[in-house]
């Protein structure tokens, strides 16, 4: 065989690739959750390391503000709130670690011998992304263009955000029928002197509530 | 290229590993981050090599992104939730619901 050597841009490659394997592994394999967490951390940042190599800063830029910045701080963060992370995650049972492995290396080798297998033929055209481009392919409502999922992506976020809200919520806990009783008739009693009051003001409040409930 | 592809196909199962072997929610919270990671590198990289002219792997990496902070925060809200009821954020124990 050929000796050949590599180029500075693909030894760059090989670190990365190298240090984003390593990583992810130690993250799915680490009997300390916290310490995974890190390891997670690590790998998010070889994953945009890559998207630097790839010339695509746009989207690295994107992994290390949504991934590192976020999405790695709220997993810390419910860590921090849900458990002691000193702790040693209770070790799991051989078999289903074995049987899982081979279930993972036998996809693995599927899938790489596909790949290999597969006549890929990369143009070395010049891959022109702007973040102008983008943005207004993105907001484009001619063909090609990307409106719609934006608008639904935005109304998904909305409801994400209303999810959150809803489940971080107190639970009531549960009245008693007659507390339940009494409560009503507390916001009843609530709303007519709220009802007496805009009455007794103008009709200026209640068109704001309106307002305030429409949107 | 497909060296990039054999990366992103190593971290696929990495993560799928993950997801296998552990029993504590965030940790299979992670493991699906580390998959939806080695899909957005696949859909640059098929972009960038084979469709140059195109930036439509570049969306689906964007979308992704942001699918996936939203799905991120949903889970992290229930396992908190979770916790405060049942004390443990372990896939096993919340069996309550299990037909």
């Amino acid at each position: 065989m050929r000796v050949r050597l590599m180029s500075a841009s693909a030894i760059i490659f090989y670190i990365i690739s190298a240090f984003i394997l390593v990583a992810g592994l130690l993250a799915m394999t680490t009997r300390k959750i916290f310490r995974s967490a890190i390891w997670l951390l690590f790998s998010l940042i070889g994953v945009a390391a890559l998207y630097f190599w790839l010339q695509v800063e746009f989207i690295a830029a994107v992994q290390i503000i949504v991934y590192v910045g976020g999405i790695v701080v709220l997993i810390i963060f419910s860590i921090f709130l849900t458990q002691q992370s000193g702790n040693e995650m209770p070790k799991q049972p051989l078999k289903r670690i074995i049987f899982s492995a081979l279930a993972v290396l036998s996809g693995f080798g599927l899938t790489f011998l596909q790949i290999a297998k597969y006549n890929f033929q990369p143009t070395t055209k010049n891959f022109d992304w702007s973040v102008s481009k983008i943005g207004s392919q993105m907001l484009g409502t001619k063909a090609g263009g990307y409106a719609l999922p934006f608008e639904v992506v935005s109304m998904l976020l909305l409801a994400a955000m209303i999810a959150c809200i809803v489940i971080a919520m107190k639970a009531p806990s549960h009245p008693a029928p007659e507390a339940k009783e009494l409560e009503d008739s507390k916001k009843n009693l609530a709303r007519t002197l709220e009802l007496s009051n805009i009455k007794s003001q103008n009709v200026l409040p209640l068109e704001e509530d309106l307002g305030g409930a429409s949107t | 290229m497909s060296h990039i592809l054999f990366v992103s196909t190593a971290l696929f199962f990495i993560g799928m590993y993950g997801l296998f072997t552990r029993r504590n929610m965030i940790t299979m919270l992670m493991a699906i981050e580390l998959i939806l990671n080695s899909v957005n590198i696949n859909f640059v990289v098929f972009n960038k090599y084979l469709y140059p002219e195109k930036l439509d792997g570049i969306f689906f990496v964007i979308f992704i992104i942001t699918i996936a902070a939203a799905e991120a925060a949903i889970a992290i809200a229930i396992i908190i939730n979770l916790y405060r009821s049942h004390r443990s954020i372990d896939v096993d124990k919340a069996s309550e619901m299990k037909w």
